[in-house]
């Protein structure tokens, strides 16, 4: 019985996360997907058609035969929507790159930090999370606004005389997410490092190699798994962020997230908006999919 | 002649006063805070010796190593290596090579560009490169492995990868830090003849670091035996096991038993120190004090052990008992119970397969030695 028990418990602790995947990925997905199929309509739901089971089998084929790719070829033809991709793609790309090199001298330092203060450094970087993420955006709109302690600072201190203009240009997204995806990109990189066994730089520099020498060639490469998934972590919410460039953003500033907004809520467009969100989870998706494939398999090839 | 030992080969320039040591420790200190790591450390080393510094975790063996390749400053002291200070000098300008106990392979590399490593931080020239790894992918057998990655290879393979990485610059010096340490019991004793012969052929000063006393006697020509900081004896593997100058070594390097006792007489190169159940007639230190205690160091098989007294009983003998018998195989070892309580060890070397009327638990037997067989200890 025990036995049975435990067997039974081992096989549903391995659905749990299939479950868990199905019930809040895969069929909010599809569901998705097939509202970008259909067409709006000024009704409630406001698109159609719409599958009900009172149809009976006929009825459900007939709608069927309604659903077409017309909403994606439409993405294809405004070049609004491309745009506005590249320009995520473009915007989640340097924020990227500007948090890699921020975060890492700071993973760095963590790593080399005695062994007692490592814990309560790692709680200083998650130490943010506690205040609402809304509030610490507003509060860079008060520290970037022309009158706002940025330029305050910078005037009172002799340094500039006319206010800088960063608020509602795309810096402020950059400051905005950088400061905001921070820690996602700190702890993946600190992990890394702090794995790493220490005799490995001795080694390099007792085989001749000078300190700056042996980063590059020894602690850069074996930390790069902590740097790929520290750039998807923060890259892949950042291209479809909306709140940071709607709050901080200038209104010439093209970010998916708000294109997103926009359909859904002021055109009220579901089957175009439901488009644009599948044509970015495929953005994303598929380049990370190849990437892993290719991973696996160099791993594959090391053996 | 007579020697301590047989003799592995004939070289001794720590013998010679007019050879120069090649690597030299002159009153070296390092203090770790308030922690002493060495202390007030002069050791000699010289060209071409297979150099072991023994001794128990703590002991600042491996400080002594970390500060020769470079990766401590000593807080006060020199370290002249061929002739030159080298304490200005950083790890990756000094002319020797470590290899580490971790192994430290990098695991991003394959075997071979690990080999190949340290050439290419000098900038030698691809071809050579090439050249001198195959080189030593052949010097420790692994030439089929060269594109692996250090994962993908057993201890022993990355033992020896770690020793071809170390050896590839032909350093003037190899440091060894506990390198058999993490090899299992057969691999060990085969890589310790490999290393020695590979030392031999090679022609360089190797310096290891080990706290396995069989290791070092196995591979030096001569071990320091340090503790607290301190070396406590340097000499040849045979001097360190048959004449020990302290209890602390005697007691360190194998199996010892240790009678104590009073300086009853001295003189004629001779002393006599009396026991509670021995009065020991040895060689030793006429010098000693009369009434001083002493002891007397001798090693178990170096006590036999018989039915019948010896001829002079008084001397060098005493009575005892069987106490317990452990059978190893190549030899067996008693525990013999002395009349004043005190155990002692001796063993026998099992020549032949069969004994006839074998010694037993619980037998009166007699034990005795010669007078060469030990060595007298001052307290």
């Amino acid at each position: 019985m025990t036995k049975l028990g435990s067997r039974i418990f081992s096989r549903l602790v391995i659905i749990v996360p299939y479950a868990w995947l199905l019930f809040f990925f895969l069929i909010p997905f599809v569901i998705v997907f097939r509202i970008s199929l259909s067409t709006t309509a000024i009704a409630q739901p406001p698109y159609e058609p719409v599958f009900r089971l009172a149809d009976g089998l006929a009825g459900i084929i007939d709608n069927i035969r309604q659903l077409s790719f017309d909403n994606f070829v439409w993405l294809t033809e405004d070049a609004l929507y491309i745009n506005a991709y590249l320009s995520s793609l473009k915007i989640a790309g340097i924020s990227t790159f500007l948090t890699l090199l921020i975060a890492y001298p700071i993973a760095y330092g963590m790593a080399q930090a005695p062994r007692t203060w490592r814990p309560t450094l790692l709680m200083l970087v998650i130490l943010p999370f506690w205040t609402s993420f809304l509030i610490r955006v507003y509060a860079w709109i008060a520290i970037l606004k022309p009158e706002g302690l940025l330029n305050q600072l910078l005037i009172s201190a002799g340094l500039i005389n006319e206010p800088l203009i960063i608020l509602n240009t795309n810096w402020a997204i950059y400051i905005g997410i950088v400061y905001s995806y921070l820690p996602f990109m700190i702890l993946p990189i600190y992990s890394a490092l702090e794995k790493m066994d220490h005799s490995l730089i001795e080694a390099a520099e007792d085989l001749g190699c000078p300190p700056i020498s042996a980063f590059w060639k020894v602690t850069f490469p074996l930390s790069l798994a902590g740097v790929v998934a520290g750039c998807m972590l923060v890259f892949i919410p950042a291209v479809g962020e909306f709140v940071i460039p709607d709050l901080l953003g200038g209104s010439q500033t093209l970010m998916i997230g708000k294109t997103l907004w926009t359909e859904f809520n002021a055109n009220r467009d579901w089957p175009v908006s439901a488009a644009v969100a599948t044509v970015l989870l495929l953005i994303l998706v598929v380049p990370i999919v190849f990437f892993q494939n290719m991973q696996a398999k160099a791993e594959e090839r090391g053996k | 002649m007579k020697s301590l030992g047989n003799i592995r080969r004939s070289f001794a320039p720590w013998a010679d006063p007019d050879s120069k040591p090649f690597i030299s420790f002159r009153n070296i200190t390092k203090k770790f805070g308030d922690f002493t790591a060495v202390d007030n450390l002069t050791l000699d080393i010289y060209h071409r010796e297979f150099f072991a510094l023994l001794g128990a975790s703590g002991c600042g063996k491996s400080t002594l190593l970390r500060m020769l390749a470079g990766f401590e400053r000593p807080t006060s002291g020199e370290i002249i290596l061929d002739g030159q200070d080298i304490a200005g000098i950083p790890p990756y300008r000094r002319p020797v090579n470590m290899m580490f106990q971790s192994y430290a392979l990098f695991p991003h590399m394959t075997v071979e560009s690990n080999i190949g490593f340290g050439l290419r931080q000098d900038g030698m020239p691809k071809a050579e490169i090439a050249e001198r790894v195959k080189q030593m992918l052949k010097l420790v057998k692994l030439e089929q492995f060269a594109k692996r990655k250090p994962q993908q290879l057993s201890g022993g393979q990355r033992q020896r990868v770690a020793l071809a990485r170390s050896l590839a610059k032909r350093p003037k010096v190899l440091l060894l830090d506990e390198p058999l340490g993490a090899l299992d019991k057969k691999l060990r004793e085969e890589t310790q003849f490999e290393l020695m012969d590979l030392q031999q052929e090679l022609g360089l000063t190797f310096v290891v670091v080990t706290h396995d006393q069989e290791e070092a006697m196995t591979m030096a020509d001569r071990i320091a035996v340090m503790s607290h900081g301190k070396v406590i004896q340097v000499a040849t593997p045979a001097e360190i096991y048959e004449a020990p100058n302290s209890r602390f070594v005697a007691d360190f390097i194998g199996d010892v038993n240790i009678l104590e006792g009073k300086v009853k007489a001295a003189g004629n190169g001779r002393v006599e120190i009396a026991g509670e159940d021995f009065t020991v007639r040895a060689l030793g230190d006429t010098q000693l004090a009369m009434g001083a205690s002493a002891g007397f160091a001798i090693r178990p098989e170096k006590l036999k052990i018989s039915r019948t007294a010896p001829a002079d009983a008084t001397i060098n003998a005493s009575e005892g008992e069987i106490w317990d018998i452990a059978y190893l195989g190549d030899m067996t070892v008693f525990h013999v119970r002395l009349p004043s309580g005190k155990v002692v060890k001796t063993s026998m070397l099992n020549a032949q397969r069969e004994v006839e009327n074998p010694i037993g638990y619980d037998e009166k037997v007699w034990v005795s030695f010669a007078e060469t067989g030990g060595v007298v200890l001052k307290d």
